[in-house]
């Protein structure tokens, strides 16, 4: 799915919820799925990504 | 007073544990219905402990630097028999059935417990200002908020009602109130102290640790969280073998002019110092910030559906409408999210892997005025929610622990805070590091400053 079509699907949902006021904090979240999707980098060649504990 | 110079006069007979706690309540008296920080004070619980507390050391019993030590705690986290708020009224009518493990390890280590702080509804904020008790006040300036979540954590350290206090950070909620309250904060590995009894926002981000006035302190405090009540005394890394890097590119592009001048000057002073310092790179800086969003929001709201689907008129408006957002994020995402977290994770060690830690800012501002939503820093208007996670957040996704401590103040007379970030599962080793560093700080006038002031 694309960031402008997933906006637009949740954009329409909050509103359907009663909750409209997302609205603009589901805009700024869509710029940072942008950023993230435009980041993404593929898996490591060792699939062994790193342990945090 | 520090707990170590605490610990001196308690054995030295020169003050009790019954007299230093009581001075702790009487700070609270005078000042908490203005600074706001205590959501509960224990009074007499807490003089009882202190009364017994003393009678076990005058009978030989000592149970380690903590023995007697007037202790303050996050209202997040368990305490038996007392609620656990979150500073939420969606937590009414809670009491905790049991201590959290970090709790009882503080019994343990014979601490007195003091009472309840205040904090960012559910921890989801950087003010302290969305909490169902009204918010807390920085004791620097009672107009500013003292940075959050763990906001009325840091001002009972900051003000003497406390000698020390548990907080939590899951994006730098230890960090930020420490830094724009003048102390210690420490943000130890990911997973090496228990967040059982702890009321979760984002599972793979949440930490528990101590807020105090000095390194010193800071690290018998979090170690006695782990369940070691005598640790072993920390020591000092030699300056001349310290190695510090700055990671430049994103972490310093959005800096307010004092703190970038006092950053400076502290670089300045422990390389004088002789202590060694390079430059160092996180390719993706710039995915933090949409990486941590695409985490803990999700994770949040894991936690918090019921709550939204019956109770949601109990939230203060803007944590539930974050909690909201977290519904919407696609799990596709979500996995990307964990992928650049596992990215920025070897990023970090890369950049550690030439030295002993990496040192930065720990906010881009001073603390911020309470009702801002945007702060001007240089030339740009910025929210002040992102700009205020933005030097903490990273080692939180990636898990390495990292420590506050004062670095001067603005002409303003507010806190900067230095940080520095260590090796995963090496947080004694970075307590080491940022004892030598307070070593140096301490000598500079601004930090003396801030610290009675």
């Amino acid at each position: 799915m694309t960031v402008d079509a997933w906006l637009q699907m949740a954009i329409n949902d909050a509103e359907r919820r009663g909750v409209p006021e997302l609205r603009p904090l589901l805009e700024m979240l869509a710029r940072g799925t942008q950023v993230l999707r435009d980041a993404a980098t593929p898996a490591p060649d060792d699939n062994h990504p790193p342990s945090r504990r | 007073m520090t707990i170590a110079e605490f610990s001196r006069r308690l054995r030295a007979g020169e003050t009790t544990s019954v007299e230093t706690t009581t001075e702790c309540l009487a700070r609270i008296d005078a000042d908490n219905e203005g600074l706001n920080a205590f959501i509960l004070v224990t009074a007499d619980e807490a003089l009882q402990t202190a009364r017994a507390a003393d009678r076990e050391l005058a009978a030989g019993r000592d149970r380690g630097p903590l023995h007697g030590v007037p202790v303050s705690v996050k209202d997040i986290i368990d305490v038996y028999d007392q609620p656990t708020t979150a500073a939420s009224r969606v937590r009414d009518g809670h009491r905790a059935t049991r201590d959290a493990t970090v709790v009882a390890h503080l019994r343990s280590a014979g601490a007195v417990l003091i009472g309840k702080t205040n904090l960012h509804e559910f921890a989801l904020g950087t003010t302290n200002e969305e909490s169902a008790f009204g918010p807390a006040r920085n004791p620097h300036d009672r107009m500013r908020s003292p940075g959050g979540s763990s906001g009325g954590s840091a001002i009972s350290v900051a003000t003497g009602m406390a000698l020390a206090t548990v907080g939590t950070d899951t994006g730098g909620s230890i960090r930020i109130p420490a830094a724009a309250c003048g102390i210690v904060g420490l943000k130890p590995t990911f997973g090496e102290l228990s967040t059982d009894g702890v009321v979760p926002l984002s599972p793979s981000l949440d930490h528990v640790g101590p807020l105090a006035q000095t390194v010193d302190d800071a690290w018998v405090v979090c170690r006695a969280l782990g369940g070691d009540a005598s640790p072993r005394r920390l020591t000092p890394v030699p300056l001349t073998a310290l190695r510090l890097a700055v990671p430049r590119d994103y972490f310093l592009d959005l800096l307010d002019a004092e703190v970038r001048a006092r950053f400076d000057e502290a670089l300045g002073l422990l390389a004088r110092a002789g202590i060694r310092i390079h430059d160092a790179t996180i390719g993706h800086a710039r995915a933090i910030q949409a990486t941590y969003l695409h985490l803990t929001l999700p994770e949040a709201a894991a936690y918090h559906a019921p709550m939204l689907d019956t109770v949601a008129e109990r939230y203060t408006k803007p944590v539930r409408l974050r909690l909201e957002m977290g519904r919407y994020i696609l799990a596709e995402d979500y996995v990307r999210a964990k992928a650049m977290r596992d990215q920025l994770c070897r990023e970090v060690d890369a950049a550690l892997a030439n030295c002993d830690a990496l040192v930065l800012p720990t906010m881009p501002i001073p603390a911020t005025l309470i009702g801002a939503d945007t702060v001007r820093v240089g030339d740009s208007s910025e929210p002040v929610r992102n700009t205020t996670l933005r030097l903490t957040q990273l080692f939180n996704l990636t898990g390495h622990p990292a420590i506050t401590l004062p670095c001067g103040t603005t002409a303003e007379h507010l806190p900067v805070g230095l940080q520095l970030v260590g090796a995963r599962h090496h947080t004694a080793a970075l307590a080491s590091a940022a004892l030598a560093c307070e070593a140096v700080l301490g000598a500079t006038p601004a930090l003396a400053a801030a610290r009675t002031s």
